[in-house]
């Protein structure tokens, strides 16, 4: 049995740019991916900013090469899952035992949505096709087909912790000698559904979000894919890893389907685990990738989590949901590969637009692009509807 | 390898298994292509205020859970797993109909907070007060398969000793609509004792939850241990199936003969009963038989009902009538496999074995 598991690569599309070094190079140049809706089209098209991947179908088509009337949820997660593997360094895929661990949170609702004028209209009206991905799992499976993926395909929705939860569940096929590499992440794409569902909630800020700001007022959504390639130690031995997947918990806050307990309740049960299980003390945490949507809700309580874990010694934390919005299903895995690349490259993401300190909240911040720091060990926070919060640690050794 | 027991089973179906007493005494016959649970009286575990902003696969799943927690006399699990391949449909449903109609103008938030797939698993949390590991699966019809195997791990790592892990999926509306627009079901009503023996393709569409309390230790109404489980994706033929069906029974030092009853996930569609046809004939010639889909329908964790009934085989040491599909069962039942498959894409194994 594998004893530890490792981080051998990862890709990533977000509104902030096509693969990971278009990625890198934004946080570095201070370049926010929110803006007007240009491909997403909905009524609310002027109200809101959303952090859109800068491609239509089309183009994400050809990229995936896949035909263009399937779900930009699937070709964002293709055209992820295949950087993710080409940077592994781990060559022909039928060579191993591969595993595809995926999460979302509405499948293929793009099209449902198209879909569902019509039918509404009359039941035997609309196009079949553009209902035949709708499940959440058939996404993941459109992937594995293309990329020859057959050992174990798994698809996990938990909210927003969905891509968080997918790399658990791979760590474990892998420590269980089920699989011998799993690519884990998640993906989203903006649609109507989401983001009418995030205005009912009242929870969209009509300018560029502020996380962790004093004056925040909601989240901006955005949409993508991400996913790490976790690998065991024999496969490991052979590569270069970025770093190893030391620690993770997953709780449940039990206070309401949405908000998060005025205390963090879930938070600060999923960052104590994710700390116990790598065997780490806080203060040797380095840098925080925080949840940190921007929501008056969720900050506060993630912050109010975090102060009772680390306080005195808070590590630099920063949201970089600052710079690509919330990609939802996608976020967890997005914001794995910026964490594992952090452990590797030494990097502190800046948190974009943070002006005035939370009062509630003892630290703030880093609000720089820095790289070449010290870090051994980088926390990712993912919290979600329904409860659901996972905190994952990454470590250099 | 360490032992895991079915301590406790929940099941909410078109059946009347919520009930209690014994396995489908009341059995309810149908002759329709599509059928509705027989819902309890959700009042004995939910307010009644809440019932009401309830849709009825929270419910049902909310059901099923505390069912399967009372049978295994445990009040708090230490991690609760979900599957579920289409997740909360009705309340997806709603909120894309009042979209679409009205313009995405004038939405209120209920039906689009309780449309997301891990509602389910967080309103058990919810309930209980369970800050524990929450986890659901969506993957289609491997929704259930997943959700039991990080079950598993998870206890066999030592991470916790109980845990509540259950399969659900509702039919809506809009969902019999759109699916038998696909084509997968009877284009006329038929009998549901006559389901498995129909000559045409198509089955019978259906819904339901079950949940199980797996533990490391056996309770005192434990009946089975889940010796194992795998799944094959996508298998190029019949020989793959039957290929990988050896191998894991082999993994488990397990021959076919070993085997004393086999449930199948039968529909009735006579294209994909077939591969059950080429497997019994391969492996199982003269084995008994037993099947459930003819009981609860096809829906893409309907392996969940299956397990929910071999494992109160298991507990009886007797198959009830209406679920025997081929041969007599032996008057000692001991190791059961399950094996279903979903629209030919989603094949898998559960293997149970009887705790004396």
């Amino acid at each position: 049995m594998s004893e530890k598991v490792w981080i051998a690569g990862g890709g990533v599309i977000s509104g902030i740019g096509m693969n990971l070094r278009e990625s890198l190079q934004a946080f570095r140049e201070m370049r926010p991916g929110m803006g007007a809706m240009k491909y997403l089209s909905s009524m609310h098209r002027n109200t809101f900013p959303v952090a859109e991947v800068k491609a239509d179908n089309d183009m994400l088509a050809d990229m995936a090469g896949l035909p263009e009337n399937i779900s930009r949820t699937a070709l964002l997660s293709l055209i992820a899952a295949r950087e993710a593997w080409q940077s592994s360094g781990l060559g022909d895929i039928s060579r191993y035992r591969v595993g595809l661990v995926s999460g979302n949170t509405v499948g293929g609702m793009d099209k449902t949505e198209d879909f569902f004028a019509e039918y509404l209209a009359d039941n035997r009206k609309g196009r079949l096709q553009q209902v035949m991905h709708h499940e959440c799992g058939s996404i993941t499976e459109i992937v594995a087909d293309a990329m020859g993926i057959r050992h174990h395909v798994s698809t996990i929705s938990t909210a927003c912790s969905s891509g968080a939860n997918a790399l658990m569940y791979g760590y474990r096929l892998i420590r269980n000698n089920i699989v011998d590499v799993v690519i884990a992440g998640g993906t989203d794409a903006l649609t109507r559904f989401t983001l009418n569902g995030f205005n009912t909630l009242m929870i969209l800020d009509q300018q560029p979000c502020r996380p962790f700001d004093e004056t925040r007022t909601g989240l901006n959504l955005g949409e993508g894919a991400g996913y790490v390639v976790l690998v065991s130690d024999s496969l490991a031995a052979q590569l270069q890893p970025w770093c190893r997947l030391s620690g993770f918990a997953n709780a449940n806050d039990a206070y309401h389907q949405t908000a998060s307990s005025p205390d963090g309740t879930g938070n600060y049960l999923a960052m104590k685990g994710a700390l116990d299980m790598s065997g780490l003390q806080p203060q040797q945490i380095g840098y925080i990738n925080l949840h940190g949507t921007g929501t008056g809700n969720n900050d506060v309580s993630e912050g109010i989590a975090i102060n009772r874990i680390f306080a005195p010694h808070f590590p630099a934390m920063s949201s970089t949901k600052s710079f690509t919005g919330h990609t939802l299903g996608a976020s967890g895995g997005i914001e794995a590969v910026l964490s594992a690349v952090a452990v590797k490259e030494g990097i502190i993401y800046p948190n974009a637009r943070f002006e005035h300190q939370m009062k509630e909240l003892p630290f703030a911040p880093a609000t720089t692009w820095s790289e070449g720091n010290d870090l051994r060990h980088v926390m990712s926070n993912s919290f979600g509807f329904g409860g659901n919060c996972s905190s994952l640690v990454f470590s250099s050794f | 390898m360490l032992s895991i027991y079915i301590n406790g089973a929940g099941c909410i179906s078109p059946q009347e298994t919520a009930a209690g007493g014994p396995m489908l005494a009341n059995l309810r016959e149908y002759e329709q292509v599509k059928l509705a649970t027989v819902d309890p009286d959700y009042k004995q575990w939910i307010d009644v205020k809440q019932i009401r902003r309830m849709s009825r696969v929270v419910k049902m799943g909310v059901g099923a859970a505390n069912l399967s927690l009372q049978a295994a006399g445990i009040a708090m699990p230490d991690a609760i797993v979900t599957g579920t391949a289409y997740g909360c449909l009705d309340d997806t449903g709603v909120f894309l109909t009042k979209m679409v109609n009205q313009q995405e103008e004038m939405l209120t938030p209920t039906a689009f907070i309780q449309s997301t797939h891990n509602t389910v698993g967080g309103q058990i949390a919810l309930l209980l007060g369970c800050n524990a590991y929450n986890n659901t699966f969506v993957h289609r019809g491997f929704s259930f398969e997943n959700a039991l195997l990080d079950t598993i791990m998870m206890l066999r790592e030592g991470s916790a000793q109980q845990i509540l892990v259950g399969g659900l999926d509702e039919l809506t509306p809009h969902s019999y609509q759109i699916l038998s627009r696909f084509g997968l079901y009877k284009k006329e009503p038929v009998k549901t004792m006559e389901l498995l023996n129909s000559p045409t393709c198509g089955t019978i569409a259906g819904e339901g939850a079950a949940f199980f309390t797996l533990g490391v230790q056996p309770g005192t109404n434990t009946a089975a241990e889940l010796t194992g489980i795998s799944t094959l994706y996508k298998p190029m033929w019949e020989g793959e199936v039957i290929g990988h069906i050896m191998k894991f029974l082999e993994d488990n030092n397990y021959t076919p003969n070993d085997i004393d009853l086999l449930v199948t996930g039968r529909n009735g569609d006579i294209g994909q009963d077939e591969i059950y046809e080429e497997v019994v004939e391969a492996l199982f010639p003269e084995h008994p038989e037993a099947s459930f889909k003819h009981l609860c329908g096809e829906y893409p964790t309907a392996v969940g009902f299956g397990m929910w009934l071999a494992n109160g085989i298991l507990a009886d040491q007797a198959v009830p009538e209406a679920a025997m599909f081929y041969g007599q069962a032996p008057r000692r039942i001991k190791k059961i496999l399950l094996y279903n498959h979903h629209q030919g894409t989603h094949h898998s194994l559960v293997l149970l074995s009887h705790v004396e």
